[in-house]
């Protein structure tokens, strides 16, 4: 029953992702004007237009373009960048992503390494004594922290860390052969900004989980059979929590998605992010189509694991009406 | 005259009722009371703020005006300059006062936010109460492509829109804004509308025999209203940060406007000399946007905490 209901909601996240696929491929071809066109822009001559309309398979049906294009990505062939395209055979798209992915994925993994056990630490203890100033300060401060804009967190950290103290560089520069020491000083002002965004997200939702399992009756009989209050927050209720907090954990890893684009823009990190931000920029389509399919993928496949997280914690849920 | 008696029908006509439930009265505390004061400010801001800001948005400030009496520097730099007495919150990147931009943007920050949020409004709730009344071979399709729109982070297909219609000006950006949070006002307004849909309340109306549209606008709409304008709020927010962020990124509002957040955009390389313009902007944002969530927060809390339970999950 348990493996049914998982391969169920595998389903539904493999057909998410393939109309997501749809969106994505209607959404860059929506302008209405000739794409080889607008690639070669000035050097536009009928035959030339032809030619590359030809090669990137623009004169047949777009009902055919998607299921050419379908094809390639799920061959692992993301297609031909813009960058260079007029002159010659343009960059394979799989080259540029390498050390893009690899960047990002170094990044959003350093955040989470060090934004769970800290936002649950201070969740639960926020939880642990709900309505004292400890509580109330963890609870307006993190309101706050998701009320502003990312690019704030960024740019006052970097007015007091950078400007004012001197300890970090404003911007990263990645050579790429750091070690030690000079990378955790490279990469600690993106790490903070982002730590800092995801952290108050999970401490809010971490402290609501345990708080709703807290007013659940089994807990009620705890109290009520005098259970000292320690006792039943990490033997009853964190238990039942898990499940819960799991799913508010990845949730929010897949809002990294998000936080990431403007981090990385800030701080000018050679990310995938900002290579996708260039790539709108100058309108190299199949580019921004190859960048959104990895975020989108990313994020269905968080969003999976938060379901499954549920599924797991829920045995209700187990059996689908 | 019988009709417009009739307008005002619902609220009185069931206050005499013995069971009806009292009103809630909501009590903000202090926070939320700053928070109103601040939206307030905000508002007035957006009624006269070109008229009361010292300079034009656009105007490159003279360099006369930054000549220290007494000194021998006669042409001084204009821009990035400290707050002082001719520019309140110093100047930016280009010499422009910033409190007068800032004074401008409110204008085109939180219109632009406004319309967007009001649009999301109109489809996501139109379309919900379409699913949640209409009939489940709707509601299944609806629910669907929803699903599908809600999986692709908002930030990403923003730029892929953007992309797609490259650069677009300020009202395609509304309509980008407005579609993309379109599907989760959507998911709201169907659960909320089914939770009414299926009451005793509706079937009684059902029983009596009033119409469809009857019931939505008499029974669904007024049921559904609060939790929706709390929504609403939270909604306002995500699409300011929303909008900021994609001019933060250089491909929302374009230039010569001031929005802040471009403003934030353009000024970044002054915090290398310690300037505030790229701060004053942000923190603009910020006031609003922590203010309006205070408000909401206060208004959850009063609601026995049951709404924002909803909106997280």
């Amino acid at each position: 029953m348990l493996w049914r209901a998982i391969l169920g909601r595998f389903g539904i996240s493999l057909v998410t992702l393939w109309v997501v696929s749809i969106l994505i491929f209607i959404g860059t071809n929506l302008l209405p004007g000739d794409v080889a066109q607008i690639i070669l822009g000035q050097m536009a001559t009928p035959e030339s237009t032809a030619a590359l309309r030809a090669k990137l398979g623009l004169d047949k049906p777009p009902i055919q373009q998607y299921l050419v294009w379908l094809q390639n990505v799920a061959m692992g062939d993301l297609g031909i960048s813009k960058a260079g395209l007029g002159a010659g055979l343009g960059t394979p798209i799989v080259e540029m992503l390498g050390p893009r992915v690899y960047n990002t994925a170094r990044l959003t993994l350093l955040v989470a390494g060090i934004a769970i056990p800290v936002s649950l630490f201070l969740g639960l203890i926020a939880a642990m004594h709900p309505g004292t100033r400890l509580d109330r300060s963890i609870t307006f401060a993190t309101l706050n922290l998701i009320s502003v804009p990312d690019f704030l967190v960024a740019t006052a950290l970097v007015l007091i860390f950078a400007v004012g103290l001197g300890w970090l560089p404003s911007i990263v520069f990645l050579r790429g052969d750091e070690t030690g020491w000079v990378l955790i000083k490279t990469l600690a002002m993106p790490i903070l900004t982002l730590v800092i965004l995801v952290s108050s997200q999970i401490i809010r939702m971490t402290r609501a989980t345990v708080l709703n399992v807290m007013s659940s009756p089994y807990i009620e009989m705890a109290i009520l059979k005098g259970v000292p209050r320690k006792r039943i927050i990490l033997r009853h209720a964190l238990f039942n929590a898990v499940g819960p907090i799991v799913n508010v954990i990845a949730l929010n890893l897949a809002w990294l998605v998000g936080g990431v684009v403007v981090v990385e823009q800030i701080f000018s990190y050679p990310g995938l992010a900002k290579l996708m931000i260039e790539a709108v920029l100058m309108r190299d389509m199949p580019l921004v189509q190859a960048c959104a399919m990895i975020f989108c993928a990313t994020y269905i496949v968080l969003i999976f694991i938060a379901d499954i997280a549920s599924i797991l914690s829920n045995p209700r849920l187990r059996h689908p009406k | 005259m019988s009709e417009s008696q009739q307008e005002t029908g619902p609220s009185t006509q069931f206050e005499e009722l013995p069971d009806a439930p009292p009103k809630r009265k909501i009590r903000l505390s202090w926070p939320g009371k700053i928070g109103v004061s601040v939206l307030i400010f905000w508002a007035i801001i957006v009624a006269i703020g070109p008229m009361i800001a010292p300079y034009h948005e656009a105007d490159i400030l003279d360099e006369e005006l930054f000549i220290v009496p007494g000194s021998d520097e006669m042409y001084p730099d204009t821009d990035f300059q400290p707050p002082s007495k001719i520019v309140l919150l110093g100047s930016d990147y280009l010499g422009r006062d910033t409190l007068s931009r800032i004074l401008f943007g409110a204008r085109t920050t939180i219109g632009i936010s406004f319309l967007a949020t009001l649009l999301a409004y109109l489809i996501g709730v139109t379309l919900g109460i379409a699913a949640a009344v209409g009939s489940k071979a709707l509601d299944m399709s609806l629910s669907r492509v929803n699903d599908a729109l809600l999986s692709i982070p908002s930030i990403m297909f923003a730029l892929v829109l953007i992309a797609a219609l490259d650069s677009p000006g300020i009202f395609w950006l509304i309509i980008i804004a407005g579609f993309i949070y379109a599907a989760s006002v959507f998911r709201i307004a169907r659960s909320l509308g089914q939770e009414v849909i299926v009451s005793d309340f509706v079937e009684a109306a059902k029983v009596r025999g009033e119409g469809l549209w009857w019931i939505i606008t008499r029974e669904v709409l007024p049921n559904i209203a609060m939790p929706l304008a709390t929504d609403f709020g939270l909604r306002f927010v995500w699409v300011i940060l929303f909008i900021s962020s994609l001019s933060f990124l250089g491909l929302g509002v374009q230039p010569p406007m001031s929005d802040w957040g471009s403003m934030v955009k353009e000024n970044l390389s002054g915090l290398v000399y310690g300037s505030v313009a790229p701060l004053m902007p942000a923190l603009a944002i910020a006031t609003l946007t922590i203010s309006v969530n205070m408000i909401v927060d206060d208004i959850s809390a009063a609601t026995g905490g049951k709404l924002a339970k909803r909106m997280i999950s």
